[in-house]
Protein backbone atom coordinates (compact mmCIF):
# COMPACT_ATOMS: atom_id res chain seq x y z
CA UNK A 1 0.00 0.00 0.00
CA UNK A 2 1.71 3.46 -0.97
CA UNK A 3 -1.12 5.76 0.57
CA UNK A 4 0.65 6.77 4.15
CA UNK A 5 -1.34 5.21 7.02
CA UNK A 6 -3.33 7.51 9.75
CA UNK A 7 -3.19 5.13 11.96
CA UNK A 8 -0.05 3.05 12.75
CA UNK A 9 -0.27 0.74 16.27
CA UNK A 10 2.49 -1.05 16.60
CA UNK A 11 3.26 -4.46 19.37
CA UNK A 12 0.30 -3.22 21.68
CA UNK A 13 -0.17 -4.86 24.88
CA UNK A 14 -2.32 -4.45 27.70
CA UNK A 15 -2.46 -5.89 31.00
CA UNK A 16 -5.14 -5.85 33.40
CA UNK A 17 -3.55 -7.15 36.66
CA UNK A 18 -2.59 -10.80 35.62
CA UNK A 19 -4.94 -10.42 32.79
CA UNK A 20 -2.86 -10.23 29.21
CA UNK A 21 -5.51 -8.99 27.30
CA UNK A 22 -3.80 -7.29 24.00
CA UNK A 23 -1.02 -9.42 23.41
CA UNK A 24 0.90 -7.83 20.43
CA UNK A 25 -1.05 -6.37 18.32
CA UNK A 26 -0.62 -4.04 14.94
CA UNK A 27 -2.85 -2.27 13.06
CA UNK A 28 -2.30 -0.16 10.16
CA UNK A 29 -4.92 2.18 8.96
CA UNK A 30 -5.08 3.89 5.42
CA UNK A 31 -6.91 7.42 5.04
CA UNK A 32 -10.28 6.75 4.10
CA UNK A 33 -10.26 3.03 4.67
CA UNK A 34 -13.15 1.29 6.69
CA UNK A 35 -11.34 -1.01 8.81
CA UNK A 36 -14.42 -3.30 10.59
CA UNK A 37 -12.89 -5.19 13.75
CA UNK A 38 -14.73 -8.84 14.53
CA UNK A 39 -13.79 -11.13 16.81
CA UNK A 40 -15.39 -13.33 20.18
CA UNK A 41 -16.60 -11.55 23.24
CA UNK A 42 -13.50 -10.95 25.29
CA UNK A 43 -11.02 -10.96 22.78
CA UNK A 44 -9.67 -7.26 23.28
CA UNK A 45 -11.69 -5.62 20.60
CA UNK A 46 -12.93 -2.73 22.28
CA UNK A 47 -9.51 -2.57 24.86
CA UNK A 48 -7.64 -2.35 21.76
CA UNK A 49 -9.84 0.87 20.14
CA UNK A 50 -9.99 2.57 23.35
CA UNK A 51 -5.99 2.19 23.90
CA UNK A 52 -6.25 4.25 20.26
CA UNK A 53 -7.65 7.60 21.87
CA UNK A 54 -5.51 6.74 25.46
CA UNK A 55 -9.10 5.87 27.14
CA UNK A 56 -7.11 2.81 28.55
CA UNK A 57 -3.45 3.47 28.73
CA UNK A 58 -1.83 0.98 26.28
CA UNK A 59 1.11 -1.61 28.73
CA UNK A 60 3.76 -1.04 25.75
CA UNK A 61 3.87 -0.57 22.26
CA UNK A 62 3.78 2.60 19.94
CA UNK A 63 0.55 4.31 18.68
CA UNK A 64 0.61 7.27 16.16
CA UNK A 65 -2.57 8.53 14.88
CA UNK A 66 -2.16 11.21 12.19
CA UNK A 67 1.52 12.14 12.72
CA UNK A 68 0.85 11.98 16.49
CA UNK A 69 2.54 10.04 18.78
CA UNK A 70 -0.27 9.33 21.36
CA UNK A 71 1.53 7.60 23.78
CA UNK A 72 4.59 10.42 23.83
CA UNK A 73 3.80 12.06 27.36
CA UNK A 74 4.75 15.44 26.01
CA UNK A 75 1.48 14.89 23.73
CA UNK A 76 -1.15 16.91 24.46
CA UNK A 77 -3.40 14.36 24.72
CA UNK A 78 -6.76 16.66 24.73
CA UNK A 79 -6.20 18.34 21.78
CA UNK A 80 -5.13 15.05 20.45
CA UNK A 81 -8.59 13.36 21.27
CA UNK A 82 -10.19 15.85 18.97
CA UNK A 83 -8.63 14.03 15.77
CA UNK A 84 -10.40 10.72 17.25
CA UNK A 85 -14.25 10.55 17.26
CA UNK A 86 -15.67 7.80 19.11
CA UNK A 87 -18.83 6.29 19.39
CA UNK A 88 -20.08 3.87 21.93
CA UNK A 89 -22.28 1.44 22.25
CA UNK A 90 -24.64 2.76 24.93
CA UNK A 91 -24.37 6.62 23.38
CA UNK A 92 -23.26 8.42 26.57
CA UNK A 93 -25.13 11.44 25.79
CA UNK A 94 -25.31 14.22 28.36
CA UNK A 95 -28.63 13.59 29.49
CA UNK A 96 -28.27 17.37 31.50
CA UNK A 97 -28.20 18.69 28.04
CA UNK A 98 -29.80 19.06 24.71
CA UNK A 99 -28.99 17.40 21.31
CA UNK A 100 -27.06 20.96 19.95
CA UNK A 101 -25.55 20.79 24.01
CA UNK A 102 -24.28 17.98 23.66
CA UNK A 103 -22.70 18.37 20.06
CA UNK A 104 -21.01 22.04 20.98
CA UNK A 105 -19.56 21.66 24.17
CA UNK A 106 -15.99 20.34 22.95
CA UNK A 107 -16.75 22.98 20.49
CA UNK A 108 -16.59 25.49 22.76
CA UNK A 109 -14.49 24.01 25.47
CA UNK A 110 -11.62 22.05 23.81
CA UNK A 111 -12.18 23.73 20.37
CA UNK A 112 -12.20 27.39 21.53
CA UNK A 113 -14.83 28.61 19.40
CA UNK A 114 -18.10 31.15 20.34
CA UNK A 115 -20.94 30.07 21.22
CA UNK A 116 -22.84 31.04 17.89
CA UNK A 117 -19.80 29.83 15.86
CA UNK A 118 -20.20 26.60 18.06
CA UNK A 119 -24.14 26.30 17.37
CA UNK A 120 -23.83 26.83 13.32
CA UNK A 121 -21.23 24.31 13.18
CA UNK A 122 -23.35 21.93 15.73
CA UNK A 123 -26.39 22.10 13.49
CA UNK A 124 -24.50 21.24 10.39
CA UNK A 125 -23.58 18.67 12.21
CA UNK A 126 -27.25 17.55 13.63
CA UNK A 127 -28.03 18.14 9.83
CA UNK A 128 -25.16 15.39 8.46
CA UNK A 129 -27.02 12.97 10.51
CA UNK A 130 -30.61 13.96 9.56
CA UNK A 131 -31.44 15.76 13.23
CA UNK A 132 -31.68 18.58 12.51
CA UNK A 133 -35.35 19.44 14.08
CA UNK A 134 -34.20 17.38 17.07
CA UNK A 135 -31.30 20.13 18.29
CA UNK A 136 -33.24 21.59 21.40
CA UNK A 137 -34.66 17.71 22.20
CA UNK A 138 -32.75 16.13 25.23
CA UNK A 139 -31.72 12.63 25.30
CA UNK A 140 -34.35 11.24 27.09
CA UNK A 141 -36.92 12.52 24.30
CA UNK A 142 -35.22 10.81 21.51
CA UNK A 143 -34.98 7.33 20.61
CA UNK A 144 -32.34 5.18 20.71
CA UNK A 145 -30.96 5.58 17.43
CA UNK A 146 -31.92 9.08 17.76
CA UNK A 147 -29.54 9.29 20.60
CA UNK A 148 -26.67 7.68 18.64
CA UNK A 149 -26.91 9.67 15.98
CA UNK A 150 -26.39 12.69 17.66
CA UNK A 151 -23.55 11.04 19.43
CA UNK A 152 -21.86 10.49 15.87
CA UNK A 153 -22.76 14.39 15.30
CA UNK A 154 -20.94 15.28 18.71
CA UNK A 155 -17.87 13.31 17.66
CA UNK A 156 -17.93 14.37 13.43
CA UNK A 157 -19.03 18.29 14.53
CA UNK A 158 -14.97 18.66 15.66
CA UNK A 159 -13.83 17.31 12.49
CA UNK A 160 -11.63 14.30 13.55
CA UNK A 161 -9.99 12.29 11.06
CA UNK A 162 -10.87 9.09 12.23
CA UNK A 163 -13.57 7.43 13.98
CA UNK A 164 -13.87 4.69 16.17
CA UNK A 165 -17.18 2.62 16.68
CA UNK A 166 -17.29 0.97 19.78
CA UNK A 167 -20.92 -1.21 18.73
CA UNK A 168 -22.47 1.15 17.45
CA UNK A 169 -26.22 -0.89 16.96
CA UNK A 170 -25.93 -3.37 19.62
CA UNK A 171 -28.34 -1.34 21.74
CA UNK A 172 -30.90 -0.69 19.72
CA UNK A 173 -33.65 -2.09 18.93
CA UNK A 174 -33.53 -3.82 15.56
CA UNK A 175 -36.03 -1.67 13.19
CA UNK A 176 -33.61 1.66 14.47
CA UNK A 177 -29.96 0.20 13.46
CA UNK A 178 -30.67 0.87 9.55
CA UNK A 179 -30.77 4.54 10.49
CA UNK A 180 -27.26 4.90 12.56
CA UNK A 181 -25.55 2.60 9.81
CA UNK A 182 -27.15 5.26 7.09
CA UNK A 183 -25.35 7.69 8.75
CA UNK A 184 -22.10 5.80 8.94
CA UNK A 185 -22.39 4.90 5.36
CA UNK A 186 -22.94 8.15 4.18
CA UNK A 187 -20.19 9.52 6.32
CA UNK A 188 -17.85 6.85 4.36
CA UNK A 189 -18.84 8.34 1.82
CA UNK A 190 -17.33 11.64 2.65
CA UNK A 191 -13.71 10.04 3.20
CA UNK A 192 -14.15 9.67 6.91
CA UNK A 193 -11.27 6.86 7.83
CA UNK A 194 -13.55 4.31 10.59
CA UNK A 195 -12.47 1.53 12.25
CA UNK A 196 -15.76 -0.51 13.39
CA UNK A 197 -16.71 -3.21 16.02
CA UNK A 198 -19.71 -4.81 15.19
CA UNK A 199 -21.62 -7.67 14.20
CA UNK A 200 -23.23 -6.46 11.28
CA UNK A 201 -22.17 -8.70 8.98
CA UNK A 202 -23.70 -6.97 6.19
CA UNK A 203 -22.69 -3.50 6.44
CA UNK A 204 -19.16 -5.24 6.56
CA UNK A 205 -19.84 -7.35 3.12
CA UNK A 206 -20.78 -4.21 1.34
CA UNK A 207 -19.17 -1.05 3.25
CA UNK A 208 -15.66 -2.36 4.52
CA UNK A 209 -12.37 -2.18 2.84
CA UNK A 210 -10.91 -4.75 5.36
CA UNK A 211 -12.13 -7.27 7.50
CA UNK A 212 -9.97 -7.82 10.55
CA UNK A 213 -10.48 -11.20 12.79
CA UNK A 214 -9.56 -10.69 16.61
CA UNK A 215 -8.78 -13.55 18.93
CA UNK A 216 -7.89 -13.94 22.06
CA UNK A 217 -5.80 -10.72 22.04
CA UNK A 218 -4.30 -11.21 18.57
CA UNK A 219 -5.47 -9.92 14.81
CA UNK A 220 -5.66 -13.91 13.85
CA UNK A 221 -6.20 -12.98 10.09
CA UNK A 222 -7.18 -9.84 8.04
CA UNK A 223 -8.78 -9.26 4.39
CA UNK A 224 -11.29 -7.80 2.29
CA UNK A 225 -14.62 -8.84 3.49
CA UNK A 226 -15.39 -11.52 1.03
CA UNK A 227 -12.03 -12.96 1.53
CA UNK A 228 -12.89 -13.66 5.03
CA UNK A 229 -16.47 -14.76 4.99
CA UNK A 230 -16.19 -16.58 2.25
CA UNK A 231 -12.48 -18.23 2.36
CA UNK A 232 -11.34 -17.91 6.29
CA UNK A 233 -7.66 -18.84 6.38
CA UNK A 234 -8.41 -20.12 10.09
CA UNK A 235 -10.51 -22.58 11.71
CA UNK A 236 -11.52 -20.09 15.08
CA UNK A 237 -12.44 -17.23 11.58
CA UNK A 238 -14.41 -20.02 10.18
CA UNK A 239 -15.85 -21.05 13.69
CA UNK A 240 -16.39 -17.63 14.84
CA UNK A 241 -18.01 -16.41 10.96
CA UNK A 242 -20.31 -19.66 11.16
CA UNK A 243 -21.32 -18.83 14.87
CA UNK A 244 -22.31 -15.38 13.69
CA UNK A 245 -24.10 -16.05 10.84
CA UNK A 246 -26.54 -18.86 12.53
CA UNK A 247 -28.10 -15.87 14.56
CA UNK B 1 -62.29 30.36 82.73
CA UNK B 2 -62.64 27.44 80.89
CA UNK B 3 -59.77 25.11 80.06
CA UNK B 4 -59.66 26.34 76.81
CA UNK B 5 -59.02 29.90 78.05
CA UNK B 6 -56.21 28.40 80.69
CA UNK B 7 -54.83 26.93 77.58
CA UNK B 8 -54.39 30.06 75.93
CA UNK B 9 -53.53 32.19 78.72
CA UNK B 10 -50.62 30.26 79.22
CA UNK B 11 -48.81 29.27 75.91
CA UNK B 12 -50.46 32.30 74.02
CA UNK B 13 -50.21 34.83 76.88
CA UNK B 14 -50.86 38.17 74.47
CA UNK B 15 -49.32 40.36 77.01
CA UNK B 16 -45.74 37.97 77.48
CA UNK B 17 -45.65 37.66 73.87
CA UNK B 18 -45.86 41.49 73.01
CA UNK B 19 -43.08 42.13 75.50
CA UNK B 20 -40.86 39.25 74.07
CA UNK B 21 -41.44 39.40 70.75
CA UNK B 22 -38.40 41.98 70.42
CA UNK B 23 -36.02 39.35 71.70
CA UNK B 24 -37.55 36.57 69.68
CA UNK B 25 -36.93 38.91 66.61
CA UNK B 26 -33.23 39.34 67.14
CA UNK B 27 -33.27 35.70 68.01
CA UNK B 28 -33.91 35.27 64.62
CA UNK B 29 -31.51 37.46 63.23
CA UNK B 30 -28.92 35.78 64.90
CA UNK B 31 -30.16 32.43 63.72
CA UNK B 32 -30.12 33.57 60.08
CA UNK B 33 -26.83 35.02 60.39
CA UNK B 34 -25.64 31.66 61.73
CA UNK B 35 -27.80 29.94 59.50
CA UNK B 36 -26.33 31.43 55.88
CA UNK B 37 -22.41 31.31 57.33
CA UNK B 38 -23.07 27.66 58.45
CA UNK B 39 -24.52 26.61 54.59
CA UNK B 40 -22.47 28.58 52.69
CA UNK B 41 -19.22 27.34 54.34
CA UNK B 42 -20.52 23.68 55.19
CA UNK B 43 -21.81 23.33 51.48
CA UNK B 44 -18.66 24.79 49.73
CA UNK B 45 -16.22 22.95 52.22
CA UNK B 46 -17.84 19.77 51.48
CA UNK B 47 -18.04 20.01 48.48
CA UNK B 48 -14.65 21.53 47.56
CA UNK B 49 -13.10 18.29 49.62
CA UNK B 50 -15.36 16.11 47.31
CA UNK B 51 -13.37 17.80 44.22
CA UNK B 52 -9.87 17.69 45.65
CA UNK B 53 -11.07 13.52 46.43
CA UNK B 54 -12.10 12.76 42.62
CA UNK B 55 -8.49 13.69 42.14
CA UNK B 56 -7.33 10.45 43.02
CA UNK B 57 -4.74 11.13 45.59
CA UNK B 58 -4.63 8.66 47.85
CA UNK B 59 -2.64 10.45 51.14
CA UNK B 60 -5.34 13.16 50.69
CA UNK B 61 -8.23 11.03 50.18
CA UNK B 62 -7.57 9.28 53.81
CA UNK B 63 -7.20 12.35 55.29
CA UNK B 64 -10.36 13.46 53.87
CA UNK B 65 -12.43 10.11 55.33
CA UNK B 66 -10.53 10.51 58.46
CA UNK B 67 -12.20 14.14 58.63
CA UNK B 68 -15.50 12.97 57.46
CA UNK B 69 -15.74 10.56 59.78
CA UNK B 70 -14.53 12.10 62.58
CA UNK B 71 -17.15 14.86 62.16
CA UNK B 72 -19.83 12.58 61.08
CA UNK B 73 -19.22 10.44 64.17
CA UNK B 74 -18.85 13.33 67.21
CA UNK B 75 -22.32 14.84 68.10
CA UNK B 76 -22.67 18.37 67.06
CA UNK B 77 -23.07 19.40 71.02
CA UNK B 78 -19.31 17.63 71.52
CA UNK B 79 -17.75 20.05 68.97
CA UNK B 80 -19.62 23.29 69.70
CA UNK B 81 -18.06 22.53 73.46
CA UNK B 82 -14.87 21.28 72.11
CA UNK B 83 -14.35 24.50 70.46
CA UNK B 84 -15.80 27.03 72.84
CA UNK B 85 -14.27 25.34 76.13
CA UNK B 86 -11.38 23.57 74.45
CA UNK B 87 -9.66 25.46 72.23
CA UNK B 88 -8.74 28.28 74.76
CA UNK B 89 -5.88 25.99 76.43
CA UNK B 90 -4.37 26.01 72.64
CA UNK B 91 -4.37 29.42 73.12
CA UNK B 92 -7.12 30.11 70.75
CA UNK B 93 -10.37 31.28 71.88
CA UNK B 94 -13.92 32.01 69.64
CA UNK B 95 -17.16 33.61 70.53
CA UNK B 96 -20.16 31.20 70.87
CA UNK B 97 -21.23 32.53 68.04
CA UNK B 98 -17.75 31.32 65.71
CA UNK B 99 -17.77 28.06 67.65
CA UNK B 100 -21.19 27.31 66.73
CA UNK B 101 -20.85 28.44 63.23
CA UNK B 102 -17.82 26.43 63.10
CA UNK B 103 -18.85 23.44 64.69
CA UNK B 104 -22.09 23.02 62.38
CA UNK B 105 -20.51 24.00 59.29
CA UNK B 106 -17.86 21.28 59.85
CA UNK B 107 -20.54 18.78 60.28
CA UNK B 108 -22.29 19.77 57.35
CA UNK B 109 -19.10 19.84 55.25
CA UNK B 110 -18.53 15.80 56.77
CA UNK B 111 -21.95 15.28 55.73
CA UNK B 112 -22.35 17.50 52.26
CA UNK B 113 -19.07 15.74 50.91
CA UNK B 114 -20.07 12.38 51.33
CA UNK B 115 -23.18 13.10 49.80
CA UNK B 116 -21.56 15.12 46.79
CA UNK B 117 -19.21 12.53 46.35
CA UNK B 118 -21.98 9.62 46.73
CA UNK B 119 -23.51 12.26 43.11
CA UNK B 120 -20.29 12.36 41.45
CA UNK B 121 -19.44 8.43 41.77
CA UNK B 122 -22.53 7.12 40.60
CA UNK B 123 -22.52 9.21 37.40
CA UNK B 124 -21.77 6.35 34.75
CA UNK B 125 -18.02 5.76 33.45
CA UNK B 126 -19.58 6.15 30.22
CA UNK B 127 -19.72 10.30 30.34
CA UNK B 128 -16.46 10.57 31.69
CA UNK B 129 -15.32 8.35 28.42
CA UNK B 130 -17.53 10.70 25.85
CA UNK B 131 -16.58 13.69 27.52
CA UNK B 132 -12.42 12.80 27.48
CA UNK B 133 -12.69 11.66 24.31
CA UNK B 134 -13.72 14.73 22.84
CA UNK B 135 -11.12 16.59 24.34
CA UNK B 136 -12.25 17.53 27.54
CA UNK B 137 -9.56 17.64 30.26
CA UNK B 138 -10.18 15.80 33.32
CA UNK B 139 -11.71 19.28 35.02
CA UNK B 140 -13.66 20.30 32.44
CA UNK B 141 -15.75 17.02 32.42
CA UNK B 142 -15.89 17.65 35.93
CA UNK B 143 -17.65 20.54 35.93
CA UNK B 144 -19.03 20.45 32.74
CA UNK B 145 -20.31 16.75 32.49
CA UNK B 146 -20.13 14.90 35.82
CA UNK B 147 -21.16 17.90 38.31
CA UNK B 148 -24.08 18.80 36.73
CA UNK B 149 -25.52 15.24 37.39
CA UNK B 150 -24.12 14.49 40.37
CA UNK B 151 -25.71 17.84 41.98
CA UNK B 152 -29.49 16.60 40.71
CA UNK B 153 -28.73 13.15 42.56
CA UNK B 154 -27.28 14.96 45.86
CA UNK B 155 -30.18 17.50 46.15
CA UNK B 156 -33.10 15.80 47.56
CA UNK B 157 -30.55 14.31 50.96
CA UNK B 158 -28.74 17.21 50.82
CA UNK B 159 -31.62 19.69 51.76
CA UNK B 160 -32.51 17.47 54.46
CA UNK B 161 -29.07 17.53 55.93
CA UNK B 162 -28.57 20.82 55.48
CA UNK B 163 -31.87 21.94 57.50
CA UNK B 164 -30.88 19.01 59.98
CA UNK B 165 -27.58 20.87 60.75
CA UNK B 166 -28.94 24.37 60.49
CA UNK B 167 -31.49 23.55 62.99
CA UNK B 168 -28.09 22.33 65.38
CA UNK B 169 -28.28 26.33 65.49
CA UNK B 170 -30.41 25.81 68.56
CA UNK B 171 -27.24 24.10 70.32
CA UNK B 172 -25.34 27.85 70.60
CA UNK B 173 -27.79 28.25 73.58
CA UNK B 174 -25.56 26.30 75.81
CA UNK B 175 -22.50 28.38 74.71
CA UNK B 176 -24.66 31.65 75.61
CA UNK B 177 -25.36 32.72 71.68
CA UNK B 178 -28.72 34.73 72.08
CA UNK B 179 -30.30 32.56 68.74
CA UNK B 180 -34.15 31.91 68.75
CA UNK B 181 -34.28 29.07 71.10
CA UNK B 182 -31.89 31.29 73.57
CA UNK B 183 -33.81 34.12 73.60
CA UNK B 184 -37.14 31.59 73.92
CA UNK B 185 -35.82 29.69 77.01
CA UNK B 186 -34.58 33.07 78.68
CA UNK B 187 -38.00 34.78 78.01
CA UNK B 188 -39.84 31.79 79.51
CA UNK B 189 -37.57 31.88 82.81
CA UNK B 190 -38.30 35.77 83.46
CA UNK B 191 -41.73 35.18 82.61
CA UNK B 192 -42.87 32.09 83.82
CA UNK B 193 -44.70 31.09 81.10
CA UNK B 194 -44.24 29.04 77.93
CA UNK B 195 -45.78 31.27 75.39
CA UNK B 196 -42.40 32.69 74.56
CA UNK B 197 -41.28 29.25 73.22
CA UNK B 198 -44.48 29.13 70.92
CA UNK B 199 -43.04 32.64 69.39
CA UNK B 200 -39.93 30.64 68.79
CA UNK B 201 -41.28 27.50 67.52
CA UNK B 202 -43.39 29.99 65.20
CA UNK B 203 -39.69 31.72 64.20
CA UNK B 204 -37.87 28.42 63.36
CA UNK B 205 -41.26 27.70 61.03
CA UNK B 206 -41.58 31.17 59.50
CA UNK B 207 -37.55 30.25 58.63
CA UNK B 208 -37.37 26.58 57.45
CA UNK B 209 -40.71 26.55 56.00
CA UNK B 210 -39.78 28.65 52.87
CA UNK B 211 -36.38 26.46 52.50
CA UNK B 212 -38.59 23.08 52.44
CA UNK B 213 -40.66 24.82 49.81
CA UNK B 214 -37.28 25.58 47.79
CA UNK B 215 -36.09 22.98 47.93
CA UNK B 216 -38.90 20.86 46.67
CA UNK B 217 -38.85 23.65 43.47
CA UNK B 218 -35.14 23.11 43.18
CA UNK B 219 -35.92 19.14 42.94
CA UNK B 220 -38.58 19.72 40.25
CA UNK B 221 -36.20 22.08 38.53
CA UNK B 222 -33.13 19.43 38.48
CA UNK B 223 -35.26 16.16 37.59
CA UNK B 224 -35.08 16.26 33.27
CA UNK B 225 -35.97 13.44 31.53
CA UNK B 226 -33.86 10.12 31.35
N1 LIG C 1 -11.05 -2.13 32.93
C1 LIG C 1 -10.85 -3.47 32.90
N2 LIG C 1 -10.36 -4.12 33.98
C2 LIG C 1 -10.15 -5.45 33.96
N3 LIG C 1 -10.40 -6.23 32.91
C3 LIG C 1 -10.89 -5.65 31.80
C4 LIG C 1 -11.15 -4.25 31.74
N4 LIG C 1 -11.64 -3.95 30.50
C5 LIG C 1 -11.68 -5.13 29.84
N5 LIG C 1 -11.24 -6.15 30.61
C6 LIG C 1 -11.12 -7.55 30.20
O1 LIG C 1 -10.38 -7.60 29.02
C7 LIG C 1 -10.87 -8.58 28.16
C8 LIG C 1 -11.17 -7.97 26.80
O2 LIG C 1 -12.24 -7.07 26.94
P1 LIG C 1 -12.82 -6.24 25.73
O3 LIG C 1 -13.90 -5.41 26.28
O4 LIG C 1 -11.72 -5.56 25.02
O5 LIG C 1 -13.42 -7.40 24.82
P2 LIG C 1 -14.33 -7.28 23.54
O6 LIG C 1 -13.63 -8.02 22.48
O7 LIG C 1 -14.67 -5.87 23.29
O8 LIG C 1 -15.61 -8.09 23.99
P3 LIG C 1 -17.17 -7.80 23.71
O9 LIG C 1 -17.46 -8.37 22.34
O10 LIG C 1 -17.86 -8.58 24.77
O11 LIG C 1 -17.38 -6.34 23.81
C9 LIG C 1 -12.09 -9.19 28.83
O12 LIG C 1 -11.69 -10.38 29.45
C10 LIG C 1 -12.46 -8.17 29.85
O13 LIG C 1 -13.05 -8.77 30.97
MG1 LIG D 1 -16.43 -4.71 23.42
Amino acid sequence: MATPSIVDARAIHKHFGALHVLKGVDLKVAERELVFVIGPSGSGKSTLLRCLNRLEEPSSGSIVVDGIDMLDPRTDINHARQRIGMVFQSFNLYPHMTALGNVTLALRKVAGKSRAEADRLGRAALERVGLADRSEHTPGQLSGGQQQRVAIARSIALEPRVMLFDEPTSALDPELVGSVLEVMRSLRMSGMTMIVVSHEMGFARNAADRVVFMDDGLIVEQGAPAEIFEHPAHDRTRAFIGQIQRH
Amino acid sequence: MSTWDRFVDTFFNGKVMAKYLPDILSGMVVTIELAVLIVITGLGAGLALALIRSLAIRPLNWLIIFIVDLFRALPPLVIIVLIYFGLPYADLSFSGFVSTWLSLALVLMAFSEEIFWAGITSVHKGQWEASRSTGLSFGQTLMNVVLPQALRLTIPPLTNRTIAITKGTALGTVVAVTEILGEASSAMSNSYNPSPLMMGAAAYLVLFLPVVVLARRLERKFAWKR
